[in-house]
């Protein structure tokens, strides 16, 4: 039984190409992938549920878990929970979500040809997405905390070549200004992280690309995690600190967070939970 | 598409949706938006559940962008609901199809 939860296909779905995925040489579309993968685990009897799971207890076998206020009993179960954007963390931000703030500038980018907008974020996937926003907006502004980028050599060049992009270092969002009844996001406050003066900064739509962090929320007290959240496995198995509850893919990855990784990773939990029952009999 | 789902466009939005007897539930989309992709089966789902009570259908906003305009939309997915003519309700986002579903029924 597979619950889908809020993000059926997960950050896949946002992957226009994916290109270092074995037996793709041409690359393969994210969304086309996991229908592919979602067909191919129907094929050997998945049932696959577009429901997300709200709750679990995982203090006693059989496991419980709450999808849709009814309660689904396992003997085993596998996180494959994922990650999803970083948020800045604002009042302000909530509020305007998806008036004049995004998450995402492939989906977004579209509703501002000819307007002002920033990114927030110093990554690879900050400076892809200013790049890509390019396209639309007659300027992009980048909003980094720091002096210096985090982002590849070859993508800050491709940057600071860009004469639509101008970068702002030092800088922070202390509030998204606008109102949703009124046209929606007006501006931001940004603020110096080195002298802490604060200015108003007119723009059309801000978008985040601040990383990623786990959907780990929900199994809090129950399973093990470091201290970013990330689920603990032992060594290279999926084992998890709970005896029949096992995690893989970007949930328990900081580090590699591929589509094959993640695959093989889940693989491996398929493996061990398929131990795990036997050695129950 | 799901068979129950409409696709809503320029010229019948006036008809189909403001001037409904039912409540519309409207999802504004984009073939190159993925989280539109994610949530693309809930919306069919959901159309076969209400049938007969509510009408489901998508814009596309590459398509027909002034609609789009007109409700301020600027991010997709957006999944608005429209009572008597008018949008009363709205989610944005990759939601849970029970978001989805209690968003209708604040609304019958």
């Amino acid at each position: 039984m597979v619950f889908e939860g809020t993000q059926p296909g997960g950050q896949l779905m946002l992957t226009n190409e994916v290109e270092n995925y074995p037996g793709f040489p041409d690359g393969v579309s994210g969304p086309e992938m996991m229908e592919l993968f979602r067909k191919q685990a129907q094929r050997f009897g998945a049932e696959t549920l577009f429901q997300t799971v709200t709750q679990v207890d995982f203090s006693s076998r059989p496991f419980k878990i709450k999808a849709e206020e009814e309660i689904t009993e396992a003997e085993t179960v596998i996180i494959s929970t994922g990650a999803s954007a970083r948020l800045l963390g604002l009042e302000s931000e909530t509020r305007l979500m998806g008036h004049g703030i995004s998450v995402c500038a492939t989906c977004d980018g579209f509703f501002y040809q000819d307007k002002d907008v920033i990114v927030v974020g110093g990554g690879d996937s900050a400076m892809e997405e200013a790049g890509f926003l390019t396209r639309f907006a007659s300027r992009v502004t980048i909003v980094h905390r720091r002096d210096q980028l985090r982002a590849s050599k070859i993508m800050q060049e491709r940057i600071f070549n860009n004469p639509k992009v101008d970068i702002r270092w030092n800088a922070v969002v202390e509030q998204m200004l606008g109102d949703t009844q009124n046209g929606g996001l007006t501006g931001v406050i940004l603020k110096d992280t080195r002298t802490g003066k604060t200015e108003r900064f007119r723009c059309d739509g801000v978008f985040l690309a601040l990383g990623h962090i786990p959907n780990t929320e929900l199994f809090k007290g129950q399973v093990d995690m470091n201290e970013r959240g990330y689920i603990i496995t032992r060594g290279k198995s999926a084992h998890t600190s709970v005896s029949g509850i096992f995690a893989c893919g970007d949930v328990q990855d900081a580090v590699y967070r591929q589509a094959i990784t993640a695959a093989g990773s889940g693989c491996a939990a398929a493996i061990d939970a398929e131990h795990f029952l036997e050695n129950q009999a | 598409m799901g068979a129950d789902t409409v696709e809503f466009t320029e010229q019948d939005f006036d008809e189909k949706v403001l001037s409904s007897d039912l409540p519309v539930l409207v999802d504004f989309w984009a073939e190159w938006c993925g989280p539109c992709h994610m949530i693309a089966p809930a919306i069919d789902e959901v159309a076969v559940e209400y049938k007969d009570k509510v009408r489901v259908g998508k814009l596309n906003v590459d398509q027909h962008p002034s609609i789009a305009a007109r409700y301020g939309i600027r991010s997709i997915p957006s999944i608005l609901l429209f009572k008597g003519g008018q949008a009363s309700d709205q989610l944005v986002g990759a939601v849970p199809k029970a978001q989805i579903t209690n968003m209708i029924k604040r609304a019958l």
